[in-house]
């Protein structure tokens, strides 16, 4: 049991990472990126073919990973996404839609439609045992290396939120461009490093999550409805309440689909409605604002 | 959109304006002579393109489909990426309701009607809260949710083999279904018109006009006493049921039901057909369902996989350029009824009941 829910967690602190970025855009930046996965999929790709063609070791991939996303992240924001920031919130989910689309097509013309599998390093392959038998935990260590990560990641976002000028300059920007951009803040530039950090970790999500999550072209399909779940549910106005809510996700997830694999998602998606007719601004956001 | 354009003028409006304007809210509703050689051409391609039959019947029933999002999308401003909820649970209520208990199409319709309503009516309830990330959620999860309940109940909708050996009795007692698919044509068009003429009367009306009032700003329909969440709860309802009676043409005309009718795909392309026709415009769905289906026969003729690729392009091209702008340039194509021009109305209606309270 505590394996599952060890699971459950590196699971969850996963679909952390791989949204965190979706949180600030569509939480703090308001705008609705339904293209969010195919930052994923494309850091979960990299890292197949750096290990495939270049043998380059695993944990050199993440950084690598996370370059190439942000890189992209960058130039689309300052193309194609900066000009959308005021438009109606159909328009975001229509061009956005349209890239996810469009990263399916490519991804399954570059790559072939089949599912990418990566060879770990043999340290990462091993797993511990520790307790006695109701109450054994077993945990891989490559689940191991997730949790670790991810812990150190959410640490590191929130203190540069909370404690930096840089953090204080993106909740300037946020609350009022206007303002912020009369105080001497580039918000332009503000909002271009905060979208390309937000998919660059997408990237770096997808490049850890590349042995559990199976990447394949219709990954930013497959895994968007669960990365909208975590923000939604979780609330925009915090990283604590996307964290929290991820976690919940994963273990809901991962012990749904070992305890009762037939309801599978049934019991996820119905758990959300719940949470949102419930708290339309999630779980875990304190004000009304919306 | 111009919305608040008019809003700052006089609020006082003299007899001689209140004529006018019922003059000019009636010349909308009128039935224009485009549009009956549309429906004439539109009865007509059975007979002039016979070997297109099945296409053509799938045109109708998208056409009819996009007609419900519009209700919905367009006209009540709500963006919904799961109305193949609706959809789907009309493709399985018809291919099991004349598999176990009547086959008549028609009935079996009304059936759909009802039953996908009722679903509706459960949702409307949630889509009245919360932002557009909220409802967006909440309806692709009511879609997941049933895409899930089907596959799970495999002993009763076929699972992931769908449902087959689905037999449809003839229409009226009179018109077999054929192999060649031309009943099934002439059945998916009239049920479009049908329901199409319904609609045009619905949104013509003053409850119409107050969904046009919600969506522009929801605020100041509130204060001028228009029943918001009660008009919103009866659109979304009609929309549902509509939805479903699409569905169950599907169903009937082609004798099967699967699992992809739930499928996310078949929403998004849904809201995409619509916005390349024009949303909030009757016409608009219609147009945009030949569209994207012609253009998805010929383009998927050349590279089958990569569909998605240009559906894309076009997506972010249109969103880019902007799609009033791109509107604009197409004004011809509007004769039928434009929407520009019922929304200065609804903002005329706004500032009327301003000036009488």
């Amino acid at each position: 049991m505590l394996t599952i829910l060890f699971d459950g967690v590196a699971y969850g602190m996963l679909l952390f990472v791989l949204a965190v970025g979706l949180a600030v855009t569509l939480g703090l930046m308001n705008f609705i990126n339904l293209a969010h996965g195919a930052f994923a999929m494309l850091g979960g790709y990299c890292t197949v073919l750096l290990m495939q063609h270049f043998d380059v070791p695993f944990l050199l991939c993440l950084p690598l990973a996370f370059l190439v996303s942000a890189v992209l992240g960058a130039l689309l924001e300052r193309t194609l996404y900066r000009p959308l920031y005021n438009r109606p919130h159909l328009d975001q989910v229509l061009f956005s839609i349209g890239l996810a689309f469009m990263s399916v097509a490519g991804a399954d013309y570059v790559m072939g439609s089949g599912q990418q599998n990566i060879q770990l390093p043999l340290w990462l392959k091993g797993r511990t045992e520790i307790g006695e038998d109701p109450w054994t935990l077993g945990m891989g260590h490559y689940r191991l290396l997730i949790i670790l990560i991810c812990a150190l990641l959410t640490i590191v976002l929130q203190s540069v939120l909370t404690k930096t000028r840089f953090g204080s300059q993106l909740r300037a920007s946020v609350d009022d461009p206007v303002v912020a951009s009369g105080l001497g803040i580039n918000v332009n530039k503000v909002f271009l490093l905060t979208f390309a950090v937000g998919s660059g970790l997408a990237g770096l999500g997808g490049a850890l999550g590349a042995e559990v999550l199976s990447i394949d072209p219709i990954f930013p399909l497959k895994y968007m409805i669960y990365f909208l779940i975590v923000v939604s549910v979780g609330g925009t106005s915090s990283i604590t309440g996307p964290l929290l809510a991820a976690l919940l996700l994963g273990i809901a997830d991962v012990a749904g689909k070992y305890y009762v694999p037939k309801l599978g998602g049934f019991i996820v998606y119905s758990l959300m409605i719940v949470i949102l007719l419930w708290r339309p601004q999630g779980l875990f956001s304190r004000g009304g604002k919306s | 959109m111009n919305s608040n354009s008019n809003s700052t003028k006089s609020s006082k409006v003299s007899s001689h304006d209140l004529n006018a304007m019922r003059e000019s809210l009636r010349s909308i509703s009128k039935f224009k002579p485009l549009e009956l050689i549309f429906w004439v051409i539109a009865f007509a391609t059975p007979l002039i393109l016979p070997s297109h039959d099945m296409m053509i019947s799938e045109i109708a029933i998208t056409a009819l489909f996009a007609l419900s999002l519009d209700l919905v999308l367009g006209y009540s401003g709500i963006v919904s990426l799961g109305h193949a909820a609706f959809f789907g649970l009309g493709v399985y209520t018809a291919a099991l309701f004349a598999k176990f208990f009547i086959p008549d199409p028609l009935i079996g319709l009304l059936v759909c009607g009802v039953f996908a309503g009722t679903l509706g009516w459960i949702c409307s309830f949630t889509i009245l809260r919360g932002s557009d990330l909220t409802r967006l959620m909440v309806t692709l999860g009511v879609a997941l949710i049933l895409l899930e309940l089907a596959n799970q109940i495999d002993w009763l909708t076929g699972g992931s083999d769908g449902l087959q050996g689905v037999i449809i009795g003839p229409v009226l007692g009179q018109f077999e279904f054929d192999l060649a698919g031309q009943t099934a044509a002439w059945y998916s068009i009239s049920i479009s018109l049908l329901v199409f003429l319904i609609v045009r009367v619905l949104v013509n009306s003053p409850w119409g006009f107050t969904l046009r009032v919600i969506r522009d700003n929801r605020l100041r329909a509130m204060a001028i006493g228009v029943p918001v969440s009660r008009v919103l709860i009866s659109v979304y309802t009609i929309a549902a049921s509509i939805a479903g009676v699409a569905g169950g043409v599907l169903a009937q005309t082609t004798g099967f039901a699967s699992l992809d009718v739930f499928a996310f795909d078949r929403s998004a392309d849904l809201m995409l057909m619509l916005v390349i026709g024009g949303v909030g415009w009757l016409y608009g769905g219609i147009a945009g369902a030949i569209i994207f289906k012609i253009l998805q026969s010929e383009l998927s003729a050349v590279t089958p996989q990569y569909w998605m690729f240009w559906i894309g392009l076009l997506l972010i091209i249109l969103v880019q350029v902007g799609r009033d702008r791109i509107r604009g340039w197409l004004t011809p194509t509007r004769l039928l009824g434009a929407s520009s021009r019922s929304e200065i109305h609804t903002n005329k209606i706004a500032n009327l009941k301003e000036g009488d309270s």
